[in-house]
């Protein structure tokens, strides 16, 4: 071998002896993450048709309307459940790969230099507050419960509601299932439930704490599938309620 | 009953393997005679008996259990004695060099004694008292979680893959996914007593993880690496150090002590 | 002459599998400055190849049992040649063993009351293995290698391979070996060395061992004038993957016959069955119904012939192949399927589930696998003192599978486990009292030493020679036919011929390259070890005219009465020849006798 020469070293930005697609991974994530960016910036700058019948836009619940107060309501809640899936250990690992390339693919030569800091310094030493956005986010599954059956009750002329059913209705409902599924298989709330005991067998009811901490790990072995199920079930929800408000559809009533 | 499935005949395939050492080395071409049922690591023997005698390697069981002969196959940290010939086409050439978050001692084997110093400042096990019968007592369904992290057969393939060693070289302050799990099999050890948090975060440095879960991916004996060992251990740093409340709990309470459980 | 370190130690411990650093934290916990020599990374060592569990008589499952059932367990095993007193002493202590490893960190799995959980094994007559799943060798490793690096007064060397003792004045005072990173060489001063090397697979063409078993311990004891014993007894583990080719031989835990897999024939039938032998015939099931009824947990059912001892069920599957009802590849094939759920399957025995469906893409819940003998352990060893394990030679202490005496004829399941670490502390303690009451170390001889490093040199400075690789390869073909599982008189003789040839093609053999990680020289060295174990293995062979336990023959099917009171010993004459000679097995004390009452060593075998 020649001199002083190190061939047999892989150098350079994305080197790698990886022959599958390794790209696709992170481009997927990249443009699925951004779509809903986009989207949803849209619609809660839109400050309406985000209401038809018994259906609310996920995005504006709760609906918060301040007398004089020139913005759109969407802004007074969307921070909480935007905080809770940007501090979320799922998406973290998914936008630290596809936006910030740290690192793009595994076994890829990064194409950084070495300020890497990890989590440990500003921004995102804040993501140790993740349990907070989850406190809140438990919240919100009973607000968007609510909502989900108030969704049932549809309003006649003379004011009053009546039970029934639309399409809207089962979408608002599957939506919340959705919902519940990725916030009930949070990280944090598989700690606080049960994954900071070291000996369940030591206290009085360390068996039913077991029993709960291995019902979130179930969830949060699929944080993944429920994290992007439920971003499309709520974007969803809000479209088709757009769709109706906007009177481009009519809801499909069962009864 | 049906035997193995097996590939069958011989066939020929070009392989390159690293040589060469941290100053001067090159990608060698070799090639082989690929047997049904082959390993990568058999064609590495092969060359050896017949080629390159001084081919170095590591390598001991030759069945996935003590994590000697890591290596990168086309790019995957993998063990080679886990990974078949029959997985790659029969045109492709297979690439082998050695770890890359280590320095190279010679062809495929690397310097990992970092490692090793790294073990050495985790708090050792500290149990509490025994029961008055002279026995401890444990729970099978407590142990499930500790157990899995004892499955580690310190290949040091997650260490490998971990971008904060392979490309960032972080290894003053921070102990790589092994080592969390190693610090997670004590601290949730149902008998231990020793407080491990403040190295998690300090000597360990589990905030430089950024949890992309390539350690987890690369896994030879899939331990969920990420979800069941780090991120549990960042929420207990979490608690001790950046929960107001929980900060705030430890200061009227007293922090965490065994056997009461985690807080 | 080449350059070389110098480190010294009170004790040196040569090997880091379970013995090696079990001897290693008693010597420093005693106060002696300890060296921990690993072959490969320390944590690396074939322990964690262990799988089914560590024997002890906990009694945590089946309270019948105590350190007595076990020690009979053990000797019927052994063919009542074992060392009585190493027997009675496994028996004893095995218990706190591995409550001591406990206390170390390990996670046994459990009792639905908490306690460690055992599981039966093969000649074990109650479930006694403390067990993690079918990683408990693992377990082991990883528990005593944390233990080791927190003990103070113990320091590691990795990837150092010793090729010689220093022995001056009838007393051990050092070795010489090399860093296998740089090639360079070593001479540890040491007033006490514990082997702890492990055995001799390598030397056999199908084997469960890993490249490091090439039997360095029993070659540098016996070059040091030690004593070694009963090496004619090589257990062949009755189940080794049988293919693909690139992994025959690799084991396959006998915790799949323990959780209830059978062996059957290609004919379907469970063989087992026709294979029991006479002395064991009011232990073991006559039915399939029995066996079936043992397993769901009745108490009145006899054990499954599956679960006799290895020796037995290794025979049974070479009649069976002999006879055509072979597997397509030559061996049985091993069905948990049929007995366990997949989820068990995946939870009791993990890494047999990984293994097949990696290695052979035979999914273990769904399939039956392929299994035949392999060359998995020696009985024989150094042969040792029961109580302090302390060789022959002054100063050279043995533990774990380079020592001989404690397994017979033939080991138990799950009693090399608990034999590491009873006899691994016991060469600690031994060894560090040694060096404690030794007035001063004796002097290394400086002309020893550079003979040494010249004869471990000289491969690489040969230009022309014998292909390192070609000659073990040869070897381990001729010790797999002629001193294989079956053995014959003529066959044998041949054997030793063929062997006497190939150390001398060895005397010649060339390696390229530096010395700096080069496994070809690395090879070259390991060959003298591997020829004289194999050697000594051929001779004693020959000598045995029986078959027992792990020795079997064609000409001498049967036990034979006189033979079934001695052992046989191997030790370097004064002319440097491999001398035999046979010795009386120590008495057993009457109370222990009385265990065996009615009992005969020496009926027939199968």
């Amino acid at each position: 071998m020649s001199e002083n020469t190190n061939e047999g070293v892989l150098t350079g930005a994305l080197a790698t002896d990886r022959k599958d697609a390794w790209w696709v991974g992170p481009l997927l994530t990249a443009m699925g993450l951004g779509a809903f960016g986009v989207y949803s910036t849209i619609r809660a700058f839109a400050n309406a048709d985000y209401e038809w019948g018994p259906y609310l836009s996920p995005f504006y619940s709760p609906l918060i309307r301040i007398p004089g107060l020139n913005v759109s309501p969407a802004f007074l809640i969307l921070w909480a459940p935007a905080g809770f899936r940007a501090t979320c250990y799922y998406y973290r690992k998914a936008y630290y790969r596809a936006f910030f390339q740290h690192p793009t693919a595994c076994a890829v030569n990064e194409i950084h230099g070495h300020s890497y800091r990890g989590e440990t310094s500003f921004p995102f030493i804040f993501q140790n507050i993740h349990r907070y956005f989850m406190y809140v986010a438990v919240l919100f599954i009973g607000i968007l419960w609510y909502d989900a059956i108030s969704a049932f009750f549809f309003p006649a002329a003379d004011g009053t509601r009546h039970f029934g059913m639309g399409l809207g209705s089962l979408i608002m409902v599957v939506n919340v299932l959705l919902l519940g599924s990725y916030t009930f298989g949070c990280h944090s709330l598989r700690h606080v439930i049960g994954g900071k005991m070291d000996c369940f067998s030591c206290t009085s009811f360390g068996k039913v704490q077991h029993k709960t901490w291995l019902g979130v790990s179930w969830f949060n072995n699929r944080h993944m599938l429920f994290a992007w199920c439920s971003l499309f079930s709520v974007g969803l929800t809000d479209f088709y309620v757009w769709l109706c408000a906007t009177g481009r559809i009519n809801d499909f009533r069962f009864f | 009953m049906q035997p193995a499935k097996a590939e069958t005949g011989t066939i020929s395939r070009l392989m390159r393997v690293f040589r060469g050492d941290k100053n001067r080395s090159e990608l060698k071409e070799f090639t082989i005679k690929q047997h049904p049922g082959m390993v990568v690591l058999d064609a590495i023997h092969q060359i050896q008996a017949d080629q390159a005698g001084d081919l170095a390697c590591r390598w001991n069981c030759k069945a996935g259990k003590c994590g000697s002969c890591s290596a990168e196959i086309n790019g995957r940290p993998r063990l080679m004695c886990m990974t078949r010939m029959g997985d790659f086409e029969p045109g492709e050439t297979i690439t082998v060099r050695p770890l890359k978050a280590f320095p190279v001692i010679k062809d495929l084997v690397t310097d990992v004694s970092w490692n090793y110093e790294i073990n050495k400042k985790i708090k050792p096990f500290t149990p509490k008292p025994k029961n008055a019968d002279g026995t401890w007592r444990m729970q099978q369904y407590e142990i499930d979680r500790v157990q899995e992290f004892r499955k580690c057969i310190e290949c040091f393939l997650c260490q490998d893959v971990c971008h904060v060693l392979r490309d960032h070289d972080k290894k003053s302050e921070f102990g790589g996914p092994r080592f969390f799990v190693r610090a997670a099999s004590l601290e949730m050890h149902p008998l231990d007593t020793a407080d491990r948090v403040p190295m998690i975060k300090d000597s360990l440095g589990v905030g430089l993880c950024n949890i992309t879960k390539c350690c987890t991916e690369v896994c030879p004996e899939s331990i969920t690496i990420t979800d069941n060992a780090i991120i549990p251990l960042k929420e207990r740093v979490v608690s001790r150090y950046f929960d107001p409340l929980a900060v705030l709990w430890h200061k009227i309470t007293g922090l965490p002590k065994q056997p009461r459980g985690g807080e | 002459m080449a350059n070389y370190q110098s480190i010294e130690h009170d004790v040196l411990v040569i090997g880091a599998g379970g013995a090696g650093i079990r001897a290693a934290i008693e010597a420093a916990e005693m106060g002696a400055n300890v060296g921990l020599i690993c072959k490969s990374l320390l944590g690396k060592a074939h322990t964690v190849m262990a799988e089914g569990g560590m024997a002890a008589a906990l009694g945590n499952v089946e309270s019948r049992d105590n350190w007595k059932v076990h020690f009979r367990d053990t000797m019927r095993g052994g063919k009542m040649l074992n060392n009585w007193r190493m027997a009675q002493l496994h028996a004893q202590e095995a218990p706190d063993r591995a409550n001591e490893l406990e206390s170390y960190g390990a996670v046994f799995d459990r009792t639905p009351d908490g306690r460690i959980l055992q599981r039966n094994f093969g000649g074990h007559l109650y479930p006694r293995l403390a067990h993690v799943g079918d990683r408990t060798g693992l377990e082991m490793i990883r528990t005593l290698q944390d233990k080791a690096v927190h003990t103070p007064g113990l320091q590691v060397h990795m990837e150092c391979t010793i090729y010689k003792l220093l022995v001056n004045d009838g007393r051990v005072c050092g070795a010489v070996g090399y860093w296998r990173q740089t090639g360079e060489f070593v001479v540890y001063k040491a007033k006490a060395v514990v082997l702890a090397t492990g055995g001799i697979g390598k030397s056999f063409k199908v084997t469960s061992n890993s490249w490091e078993y090439t039997g360095d311990g029993h070659a540098m004891a016996y070059l040091a004038g030690a004593d070694l014993i009963d090496m004619e007894f090589i257990q062949f583990h009755p189940t080794g993957m049988m293919w693909p080719l690139s992994v025959k031989g690799i084991l396959v835990t006998e915790g799949v016959r323990g959780e209830g897999g059978v062996l059957r024939n290609n004919k379907g039938e469970r063989f087992m069955f026709k294979y029991v032998p006479e002395q064991f015939k009011k232990d073991y099931a006559d039915t399939e119904d029995e066996a079936r009824r043992w397993l769901d947990g009745d108490k009145t059912a006899r054990r499954p012939p599956e679960l006799l001892t290895r020796d037995v069920v290794a025979r049974a599957i070479n009649a069976e192949v002999k006879a055509g009802r072979g597997s397509p590849h030559g061996g049985a094939f091993l069905d948990i399927a049929a007995a366990r759920s997949p989820d068990y399957i995946k939870r009791k025995l993990p890494s047999m589930y990984h293994q097949f469906k990696e290695l052979a893409q035979v999914d273990i819940t769904k399939d039956a696998m392929e299994v035949g003998p392999t060359t998995h352990y020696i009985m024989g060893g150094v042969r040792v003192h029961p109580e302090t394990a302390e060789s022959t030679v002054p100063g050279i202490f043995a533990a774990g599978e380079a020592a001989g005496g404690m397994h017979g004829a033939n080991r138990l399941g799950g009693n090399s486990l608990s034999d590491l670490l009873v006899f691994g502390r016991r060469a600690g303690m031994g060894a560090a009292n040694y060096a404690k009451n030794l007035k001063s170390a004796p002097a290394l001889s400086q002309a020893d030493v550079d003979a040494t490093l010249k004869e471990m040199t000289a491969p690489l400075d040969r230009v022309d020679g014998e292909n390192p690789y070609t000659i073990a390869q040869d070897l381990q073909e001729l010790m797999q036919t002629h001193i294989g599982i079956i053995r014959e008189e003529k066959e044998m003789q041949e054997g030793l011929e063929k062997l006497l040839k190939l150390k001398e093609r060895a005397s010649r053999v060339a390696s390229n390259g530096t010395r700096a990680y080069n496994p070809g020289w690395n090879q070259a060295l390991d060959l003298r070890a591997m020829l004289t174990c194999s050697e000594a293995i051929a001779r004693a062979a020959i000598e045995r005219k029986e078959s027992r336990g792990g020795h079997t023959r064609n000409d001498y099917p049967d036990y034979d009465k006189e033979l079934s009171k001695v052992n046989f010993l191997i030790k370097k004459t004064s002319s440097g020849e491999m001398g035999i000679r046979k010795e009386p097995l120590p008495q057993m004390p009457a109370e222990l006798q009385e265990l065996f009452k009615g009992e005969s060593n020496a009926t027939s075998q199968s």
